[in-house]
């Protein structure tokens, strides 16, 4: 076993490994090396084009899907990638942040993706504000046949809720959680309230306790230019990123009595109960002993 | 002015928290240094900055490079207290030293930070790590002193721009791996930076009011 993880629905499930452009330039003597599951990973692209994938020196399954790079770890996926339209819908900018690196686990960093609750305090002036800080309930949908979590009407006010936004709105939100370590939102896009914004997170556990969280765009938007784009989006992460890498333990505690997430949030809850009925061990910490 | 700017460098945020505390106004210009490696396109080089790097600053057509000589600058131009830059020759030379030892931290403590956050995989971060704690203890050290002489700043009596040049890599050592458990006069001195009037924050770097919005 080179991945050093034994729950089923991970080994089973689609992980990135990072844009595909990282591939570009590497081949089987010079390949982008990474790590996934603590296994060291080499890809390459072949002369053909094909994608060529190796953990710990063994083949591994591998697969090109909006512009990432992903591999299934016991080489038996559960389902195919994904949906993701908006990525190849006319008219929609697609804008790749790339990754940045933090200390914490692949569900404490999904669930902080799916919080709301922390919008006025870690994004202060941007994605929230005091004193307007209540989360307005909403529900929490499991699609059956994709197996996936919604949370279609969400709402929170916004003083600038992107880079094109002059003024503060009241937005709202749509969430989703696709596999443990992909999850996407879909958000008013400023200069066409009729129309949503799309933002990918795709995490990429290297371990329990460590990863990179890559995070794409699907924009509506159409007068920010890429900087202005990505400069607000590695501002807001960059908010995240100190917050994540103080929560004690790093991995997610899964285990009756655990804490209970502070500013309780349905789809977070939701999304813990997911993992729990998935069985889901890696990056948990699934007793109070072990915690 | 403007800032060719990147948000999640320390080197630039030493630049807009200089500019807030002074009250100037900046332009800030995005440059796509992660992930586009904006800085090392020709055009970059040819046009702003030869070296390679941020911050760079464009004042009424007046280009320059490295923010500890953009720090100097601002301060004789725009600084009408004369606080942050003293003029004695004795305070010049010991605020030196502290502009010097940030570009140290730069190459330690922000290379450590390069690497986990920003997949620098071809930093040498064990070797980072260390050269920054031992740039830590030294400044740990000297606060320690300083603390017990009752000034919370590096230099004097009021902050300077030693202060200024050495604070954003020290506050964002824990990215890289590096832990200030162990440094509590600089735990100390985060603290008083963080509450200076005026004080900005950036990703990594929150102030202590974050206020509310009208
Ligand atoms: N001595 C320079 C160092 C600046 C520096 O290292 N800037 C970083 C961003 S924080 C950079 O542009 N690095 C790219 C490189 O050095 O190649 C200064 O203080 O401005
Ligand atoms: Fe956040």
């Amino acid at each position: 076993m080179t991945f050093k993880c034994t729950d089923a629905f991970t080994m089973n499930s689609w992980l990135t490994i990072g844009p595909v452009s990282r591939v570009s330039s590497a081949s089987k003597s010079a390949p982008y090396r990474t790590t996934l599951l603590e296994a060291n990973i080499a890809a390459w692209r072949e002369a053909d084009g094909q994608v060529t994938a190796e953990a710990d020196g063994a083949s591994a399954l591998v697969e090109s899907h909006y512009g990432y790079l992903w591999v299934c770890p016991s080489g038996r996926p559960a389902r195919p990638i994904f949906d993701f339209p908006e990525y190849a819908e006319a008219g929609r900018r697609i804008v790749d942040c790339d990754g940045i690196g933090v200390a914490v686990s692949h569900p404490r960093m999904i669930e902080n993706f799916l919080d709301m609750g922390h919008f006025p305090y870690v994004h202060a002036h941007y994605l929230g504000t005091i004193p307007n800080t209540e989360v307005v309930p909403y529900e929490v949908k499991h699609d059956e046949v994709a197996d996936e979590l919604w949370a279609d009407d969400c709402k929170f006010y916004q003083p600038k809720t992107s880079n094109s936004a002059t003024q503060g709105l009241q937005v709202e939100y749509k969430y989703r959680v696709m596999q443990s370590a992909s999850a996407m939102l879909y958000k008013t896009a400023f200069t066409r309230p009729d129309l949503m914004d799309a933002i990918g997170l795709f995490v990429q556990p290297h371990s329990e306790e460590h990863i990179t969280a890559y995070c794409l765009l699907a924009y509506i938007d159409d007068t920010s230019s890429i900087n202005d784009l990505l400069s607000f989006q590695h501002t807001i992460f960059g908010q995240d990123k100190p917050i994540l890498e103080n929560q004690i333990p790093r991995r997610m505690p899964l285990y009756p009595g655990a804490e209970i997430p502070t500013r309780c949030d349905a789809m977070s809850t939701a999304y813990r109960r997911w993992l729990l009925d998935k069985d889901v061990t890696y990056g948990t910490v699934r007793s109070a002993e072990a915690a | 002015m403007k800032l060719y700017d990147y948000e999640l460098s320390g080197n630039c945020y030493k630049i807009r928290l200089f500019c807030a505390l002074l009250g100037l106004d900046i332009q800030r210009l995005p440059v796509n240094f992660y992930p586009g490696k904006e800085h090392k396109s020709e055009k970059f080089l040819a046009e702003i900055n030869p070296m390679g790097q941020l911050p760079v600053i464009d004042d009424d057509g007046f280009i320059l490079r490295d923010a500890q000589a953009i720090l100097v600058y601002l301060a004789e131009r725009y600084d009408r207290t004369g606080v942050w830059w003293p003029s004695s020759p004795e305070a010049r030379g010991l605020i030196q030293t502290w502009l010097s030892f940030s570009d140290d931290l730069t190459r330690t403590a922000s290379a450590a930070r390069l690497h986990d956050a920003l997949g620098y995989t071809e930093i040498d971060v064990h070797a980072a790590r260390k050269g920054a704690h031992k740039l830590l203890r030294y400044l740990d050290d000297h606060l320690a002193v300083r603390h017990f002489n009752g000034s919370p700043w590096l230099h004097g009596g009021s902050p300077s721009i030693a202060d200024i040049a050495c604070f954003p890599y020290v506050a964002l050592a824990p990215e890289g791996g590096i832990s200030l458990d162990e440094y509590p006069d600089i735990r100390q001195w985060i603290w008083d930076v963080r509450s200076l009037p005026r004080f900005v924050g950036m990703g990594g770097i929150m102030a202590i009011d974050i206020g509310q919005d009208n």
